[in-house]
Order: C-alpha cells, then sequence, then structure tokens
C-alpha cells in the first residue's frame, strides 16, 4: 500500500501551495461562466432539447478549461522531483516503481475529481429552477472524467521525462491539441489514414459523451489510452538503471 | 554484511566503475577515500539500490540489490551527498512519510522517528519546515531519514560536507556512536575524518580500488619516511646545520612559512623514529628560542600518489583489491 503513502504526500503538497488553489479557482471560474453563458444562449434562442442544446455546449467548453488546467497540475509529478534531486531518496526506500507511478497518477487524479465535483453546483442550481433528467448530465460528466484522466495520464508519463516543469506543461499541451487537430482539417491525408486517425482523436471519443451518449467504445479507448501512457510512465522511470542521474 | 564482487558500473561510453570488489563486516564502519569523481557516489547508489551495477554483484544483508532490490533497499538506510529534501514539509511530518515509506509498524513509527530526531541532533527543529532549515541542519535530516527504520546497514555520502567544525564533531560524534550496532559506510574525501571514525577504508580512485586497510596500517604501508615540521627564531643557516649533526636526520629543508626574524624548516627522518625529543633538546641547548615542532602526517594527495606509483609499479593484477584488515 506503498502508493497510498505517495498519493498522500502529492496531495498535501498539492495543497501546501497556493498553486493548487489558483488552478481550481481559475477552473471553477471559466466552467461558471461558459455554464452561464451556454444556459444564457439556451434560454434566449428558445432550445428544447437539454442534450444536445445545453449539456453539449457546456462540457465542450469545460473540455477546454481541462485541456487548460491538468497539463499545470501533472507538469511537478515527477519534474519537480528530478529538479530538487528528491528522486534520488525515493529510489532507495523499498517501494515499486510501479507503486511511486500509481500513487502520483491517483494523487492527480484526486484533485482533478474534487474539481468536478466543484462544478456540479452549476446544473444542481439550474436543477433547482427546471426539473430535467440527470442522465445525460451523468454520461457528459463520465465522459470529461474519462478525458481528463487520459490528459493526466498523459501528462505523468510527459512529467517523467523532464526535470523542467515549463517543458513538461508545453509538451502536454502539445500532444494534447495535436490530438484534439488530428482531425480537423480532412484533406491533410486520404480517407483511410483519416480513418485510423479519427479513432486516435481523443476529442472526438469525447464528443459522444457530451451529448449524452455512453459508447463502450469510447469508453474502452480512453481506458486503453491511460493505461498505455502510465505503461510508458513506468518505462520511462526504468531508465535511470542504465542512464543514472543527473 | 556487504559483499561487493567485481561491481563495474557504465553510463554509455563513461566507465564509473570497475572492477570493485570489498566486504564489509557486521557492527564495522567503512570510510570510502578519494578525490571527487572517483566512484564513490556510483558505488553507495548500487549499494542503496538507486540503479543496478552494469556487472558483478553486490549482497547487503543477504539481499541481492539487483534481484531482491525491494529487501535490500529495506535493510539500508542511505543519505546522498546532496541531500534533496522536500521544502514543504516539517521535519516530524517528512520522517514520518519516510517511516510509512519504509514500512516502519504504525505502532513504532512514533518512537522510531523521535529516535532518529533525537540521534541526528535535530529534535529541537522536529516542527520546523525544512525549506526555512539550513544546510547543517539540512544535511543532518538527511541523516535521520536515513536512520529512521533502524536499518542494519547505512550508507552515508559525505556526511559532513557542508558543515562547519562543531557540526562535523557532533556528525562524527554520532557516527562513531553507531559501531558495533551497525554496519556503517561513509564517503568523504577527508582523510583525517576516516582516521577519527573509520575501523577500515576503502581508497578508489579513477573508479579503481587501490587499496583496503585500517587507517594506521595504511599510513605506516605508505610512508618510506616521517617528517617533522620546525620553527625557531634564530639565523637559518646556523640551525640547518646543527639539525643535520643529530643522529636519523635524513635531510633538512627550508620552508617557506616562517614568521618574522625566525626560520622554518621540514626535517626528514627515518620510517618509525621519533626524533623530536632529540630535535628540541638540540634547539633547548643552544637556547634559540622554539616557536613550533610537530610530525607532518601524510596528506590525502601523497597517499594517492604513492598509491597510483605503486598500482604503477605493480602489474595489474596485483593491485590490492581486497588486503586483510
Amino acid at each position: 500500500m506503498k502508493f497510498l503513502v505517495v498519493c498522500r504526500r502529492e496531495l498535501r503538497s498539492y495543497f501546501s501551495s497556493y498553486i493548487a488553489y489558483i488552478l481550481l479557482a481559475i477552473f471553477l471560474l471559466l466552467s461558471g461562466y461558459f455554464f452561464y453563458s451556454d444556459l444564457i444562449f439556451f434560454v434566449l434562442f428558445g432550445g428544447y432539447v437539454l442534450p444536445t442544446g445545453l449539456w453539449q455546449y457546456v462540457f465542450l467548453d469545460m473540455r477546454l478549461c481541462t485541456l487548460l488546467v491538468l497539463p499545470l497540475l501533472t507538469m511537478r509529478l515527477f519534474a519537480e522531483e528530478k529538479k530538487l534531486g528528491t528522486i534520488e531518496l525515493l529510489w532507495t526506500y523499498p517501494v515499486r516503481d510501479g507503486e511511486v507511478v500509481l500513487g502520483k497518477f491517483l494523487a492527480a487524479w484526486i484533485f482533478f475529481i474534487i474539481m468536478l465535483l466543484a462544478t456540479v453546483i452549476n446544473p444542481l442550481l439550474f436543477y433547482h429552477f427546471y426539473h430535467f433528467d440527470f442522465g445525460p448530465l451523468l454520461a457528459a460528466y463520465l465522459g470529461i472524467f474519462l478525458l481528463g484522466t487520459a490528459f493526466i495520464a498523459c501528462g505523468l508519463f510527459i512529467s517523467s521525462l523532464t526535470e523542467n516543469q515549463v517543458v513538461s506543461a508545453m509538451a502536454t499541451y502539445g500532444i494534447l491539441v495535436f490530438f484534439w487537430f488530428l482531425t480537423w482539417n480532412e484533406e491533410v491525408a486520404e480517407q483511410r489514414i483519416i480513418q485510423v486517425l479519427l479513432h486516435l482523436s481523443l476529442f472526438d471519443h469525447f464528443y459522444n459523451f457530451s451529448r449524452g451518449v455512453i459508447d463502450t467504445q469510447d469508453v474502452a479507448f480512453f481506458t486503453l489510452f491511460v493505461f498505455f501512457f502510465l505503461f510508458l510512465t513506468f518505462e520511462s522511470l526504468g531508465v535511470r538503471k542504465w542512464r543514472g542521474i543527473r | 554484511m556487504i559483499q561487493a564482487s567485481h561491481l563495474t558500473k557504465q553510463f554509455g561510453a563513461l566507465t564509473a566503475i570497475s572492477d570493485v570488489s570489498f566486504d564489509v563486516g557486521r557492527g564495522e564502519i567503512v570510510g570510502f577515500l578519494g578525490p571527487n569523481g572517483a566512484g564513490k557516489s556510483t558505488t553507495m547508489r548500487i549499494l542503496a539500490g538507486v540503479f543496478p551495477p552494469t556487472s558483478g554483484r553486490a549482497v547487503v544483508a543477504g539481499y541481492d540489490v539487483v534481484t531482491d532490490s525491494l529487501r535490500a533497499r529495506g535493510v539500508v538506510g542511505y543519505a546522498p551527498e546532496r541531500v534533496a529534501l522536500y521544502l514543504d514539509m516539517t521535519v516530524r511530518e517528512y520522517l514520518i512519510y519516510v517511516a510509512d515509506m519504509k514500512a516502519v509498524a504504525p505502532s513504532r513509527r512514533s518512537a522510531g522517528v523521535d529516535a532518529a530526531l533525537a540521534s541526528a541532533g535535530v529534535a529541537h527543529m522536529a516542527g520546523r519546515l525544512i525549506g526555512t532549515l539550513s544546510k547543517g541542519y539540512r544535511q543532518r535530516v538527511g541523516i535521520a531519514q536515513a536512520m529512521v527504520g533502524d536499518p542494519h546497514v547505512l550508507i552515508l555520502d559525505e556526511p559532513t560536507a557542508g558543515l562547519d567544525p562543531e557540526q562535523v564533531a557532533e556528525v562524527r560524534r554520532l557516527i562513531r556512536r553507531l559501531r558495533g550496532e551497525r554496519t556503517v559506510i561513509l564517503s568523504t574525501h577527508i582523510l583525517s575524518e576516516v582516521e577519527a571514525t573509520c575501523d577500515r577504508v576503502i581508497i578508489i580512485n579513477r573508479g579503481r580500488v587501490l587499496a583496503v586497510d585500517a587507517p594506521r596500517n595504511l599510513n605506516q604501508r605508505l610512508r618510506h619516511t616521517s617528517q617533522i615540521h620546525l620553527e625557531v627564531r634564530a639565523a637559518a643557516d646556523a640551525v640547518a646545520g646543527r639539525l643535520r649533526a643529530i643522529p636519523g636526520v635524513l635531510a633538512v629543508e627550508a620552508a617557506g612559512d616562517a614568521a618574522e626574524g625566525g626560520a622554518a624548516f621540514i626535517v626528514t627522518t627515518e620510517k618509525d623514529s621519533d626524533l623530536r625529543a632529540d630535535l628540541a633538546a638540540a634547539i633547548s641547548a643552544a637556547q634559540w628560542p622554539l616557536l613550533e615542532l610537530r610530525p607532518v602526517s601524510l596528506s590525502l594527495e601523497a597517499i594517492f600518489l604513492s598509491l597510483v606509483t605503486e598500482a604503477a609499479a605493480d602489474t595489474p593484477n596485483e593491485i590490492p583489491g581486497r588486503l586483510p584488515a
């Protein structure tokens, strides 16, 4: 259960600095504003179908907030320990590399869940005035939860490659945005390749969720994506065994 | 307690250590002596489980550091040369975290942390944030975290680097107190530190073990003559003439650091003969004021020079890897 010790230390590190609070505040501010403006849009232009008229817009906007905030949350996980040199002591404790990866991933994940839970206040307030079906909303939340989890796994991996936190965040943005824009221009490649790229695009897999549809293919994609990057992280930690540290 | 055999570590084209072998017995305190970049830290990191050797085998308390790494790491406490700590934790919080990482039973955790705090001399800093501590205290917190969990083996990489003289003395006292109950390996590039604390010394240079011996024996073995530093308030020529006449004196050379009106000399005598009393008698007989008289100990540089020359003179496979203690 050493991963819980690692996780607890990461969480206290998040909350003992103001960075976590700033990230949380900005995330809530932006997602709150988007919820508000999307709701205004829905009401003024006379929307009738909540899933495609409101939730889809809210969650496509929230997707951007998540993209903005999560790389800043994951950038320090390994990079900071490498920079400070604390990682050396970590390797001398009787703890498996896998437990370290899991603990750090879990800490960022818990923080992200707290962020998501805090946004629930928006639809709850709305529910107070207008009773709606919770199903599509829960599907959309599941989608953003899976998407964010994928972001965290990717960010964790990038963080294990560098000791520079800015490089860590920028490279994570680079990869995630690439996965987003992958299918924006369908003329970049021939149709068969586009079909493959389409299956790899994080945001295309999120699209169904935002409309209230849970497709097991999408769930499987995100799950594979997460495990793939966790595996890469684990492997990249093993590099010290032949390259040394610092 | 520790068996290292034929350890070699390569980082790409760079060979950090090559064919390093030594044994350390239970309760022994052994010093790694060598210049910067000699391979001390690399050897210690292999023993502490940071990375495996490229070839060779190391066994700590019966556990192979590669194939049984988790259990080997469980019995070793390690303090790195550049002690890096989580600055946003208090000393006690940090040591509790370390105890959890080392799987210290919850019932013994608090007492274990207190003991580590006390023996590293940081008990009065337990509530302070590590980020606000001076370098000397951080160094000691580094030693404290190594001691958490009562490891059988302590590996301390330059434990006194960056400490003020008083703290250095304290850390050395701490290490000497561990004699007999823990096995300690420490590294240093200060000869007097090894003499003050260690039962045996392993001299390492450019990744190779040059000698393994008790500090006293090493000094004896390498010293072919003895030297005495002497300072007298008198005319240099007269003093030198008088000194050369003393039986057993091999050479008298002027040393440049004399005070105003005085003359300083390095007197070389036969090995193992202490001529200090004879020198003093000769000088007081001539009624010259004696300002200083002290034996010159072999400097680290001199030891290395003689070891390297010895190694070059021998055939390579006769380089002493494992001399009897």
